[in-house]
């Protein structure tokens, strides 16, 4: 018996400021529209799994079945930084796989307008007396004293590392890989923000942390997305316009950060991903210069140019030659980030891990509009959060 | 006068200020918070290292916006001082890309973080251009 798994039904609700939907209005519009996608109802699902990270209160899954329908079935809260929307979507999968129900809902959603800095937006006042505290024996705050704990920090110095490991790197190179995104985002209505932005706009723009400049961060924003996934025996059973537009997982992979010298120094955000990347090529059975497009996890510039070395898009070492190519662009031959990618599309980060893969579903259903990649048949999904887990995803056109 | 006190338990003022790792006597792996144990091979012994003092940037940031109360910018720096990764901020210069280039050569050197209500004054440390 075949143990593959498909998606039968996606949807992602429009990224931005969303004042007037709290959490469980935006987890609801994608579910509800995942299922309508997908064809089947609430009464079908056999497992939920959900996730929202920033939200507070715990059972994001449990409050949003409340709304769209309470049948009793398990839910799993995940919880995993920006991998959060992956993990959620590979939990119903492992239901599925686990031959525990034909029918899994995964929702990621989060509210995240005007947050500011997401980690490193604190540090608390010096106290009256030198006492040492926590694991390190602190007798201060060390964020700003001993580096950084900002994100676009953290992230800066990723790809900084790869500059000074590989040469080729500089502002200007990150900041058009920027350039790119932002092009790319102007075709996708559902994008929080879709403004053309010139390499000058984006240098002269204000800098975060040097060599990112706020244009070239992931921008924080409201969102959700949810996908509804099928067992291959049960989709055997729909109808032939639900076969021809599901779309098969033909990897669903989760990794965390293996030691590595320095890694407890800045995250190592690439062993991971390459382990990742690895599984997934070997699990479905294709290569890198197979993919149609790529969705990866730019939630910097400076993060985009080391995933395409760690996905193996390009030679080890190469990534700065291949960005040059145009390789990455939505008309060269690897697309990357054609949503517009994190820095443009936004980053709502529980939603993030499943709305890049309604990117590249949409796109391997050709129902991609102005920005189809025209005949897609295969795509990678990537995502990383940082502490760190990473999924990767590769998903394949129906040949129904 | 009250003794000065390190930033961090892992910042040794006497014997000539340098940084104190805990290291595996299993792996040698190096880390520099309380362990329960090695993430690398499991083991549970440590010895004291001391790292060297000179080393060079891997990586940089030059970071303009945080949070309230740090003085912006800074340069937040991955050291390798010898094969021992070391987080720290690059201090005495200038905070901009034309001071602060990948592959410098820099060694540790020591700044007054504060003084508390017993006089007691804090000592941070940070690396500083070699030449």
């Amino acid at each position: 018996m075949s143990r593959d798994v498909w998606i039968l039904g996606i949807y992602m609700t429009k990224f931005g400021k969303r004042p007037d939907d709290d959490t469980v209005d935006l987890a609801a519009e994608a579910a509800q529209h995942a299922l309508a996608d997908a064809g089947v109802t609430m009464a079908d699902i056999g497992v939920l799994a959900a996730g929202n990270l920033m939200g507070g209160a715990g059972g994001i899954g449990q409050a949003l079945q409340k709304q769209i329908g309470q049948t009793g079935i398990p839910v799993y809260n995940v919880a995993n930084a920006c991998a959060t929307g992956a993990t959620a979507l590979r939990t119903a999968i492992m239901a599925i796989k686990a031959g525990e129900c034909d029918y899994g809902l995964a929702v990621g959603v989060e509210k995240l307008s005007g947050v500011g800095l997401l980690a490193g937006g604190s540090r608390a006042a010096d106290k009256d007396e030198w006492t040492p505290r926590g694991r390190y024996g602190a007798v201060a705050g060390v964020d700003g004293r001993i580096g950084t704990e900002t994100m676009p920090g953290v992230f800066a110095q990723v790809g900084m590392e790869y500059g000074h490991k590989y040469g080729g790197t500089s502002f200007e190179l990150f900041a058009k890989i920027s350039e790119k995104n932002h092009a790319h985002s102007t075709l996708n209505p559902l994008a929080a923000y879709t403004k053309k932005m010139s390499l000058d706009e984006i240098m002269n723009d204000v800098m975060i942390a040097y060599p990112n400049t706020r244009p070239m961060c992931s921008a924080n924003c409201d969102g959700a997305a949810a996908a509804v996934v099928v067992s291959d025996s049960k989709l055997k059973t729909l109808s032939l316009e639900q076969q021809r537009r599901a779309v098969k997982v033909s990897a669903s992979i989760l990794t965390t950060d293996p030691w590595q010298e320095a890694c407890q120094i800045l995250p190592d955000v690439n062993t991971l991903t390459r382990n990742a990347a690895t599984q997934a090529y070997e699990a479905a059975g294709i290569g890198p210069e197979d993919l149609d497009l790529v969705e990866l996890h730019d939630c910097f510039a400076t993060a985009e140019l080391v995933h395409y070395d760690n996905l193996m898009l390009c030679e080890p070492g190469g990534a700065v030659d291949f960005f040059e190519s145009g390789a990455t662009w939505r008309d060269g031959t690897t697309p990357v980030n054609v949503s517009g990618g994190l820095e443009s599309k936004g980053h709502p980060i529980a939603a993030t891990g499943i709305a890049n893969i309604w990117e590249v579903c949409h796109h391997l259903r050709g129902e991609a509009g102005p920005r189809q990649i025209e005949n897609a048949k295969v795509g990678l999904a990537h995502v990383i959060g940082l502490g760190s887990a990473c999924g990767v995803h590769i998903l394949e056109r129906s040949a129904a | 006068m009250t003794a000065p006190v390190p930033l961090v338990d892992y910042l040794v003022l006497d014997d000539g200020p340098h940084l104190r790792a805990h290291e595996c006597v299993n792996c040698g792996a190096r880390y520099f918070d309380r362990r329960n144990g090695c993430a690398s091979c499991f083991g549970t012994e440590f010895r004291d290292a001391r790292v060297a003092t000179d080393g060079e940037v891997r990586a940089f940031t030059i970071v303009a916006y945080a949070a309230p109360g740090i003085t912006t910018p800074f340069v937040a720096a991955v050291v390798d001082c010898d094969g021992t990764s070391v987080r720290g901020n690059l201090i005495n210069v200038k905070p901009d890309p034309e001071h602060v280039e990948l592959g410098m050569k820099v060694r540790l050197a020591t700044y007054v973080v504060g003084t508390d209500t017993t006089g007691a004054e804090a000592i941070g440390f940070g690396f500083e251009p070699a030449n």
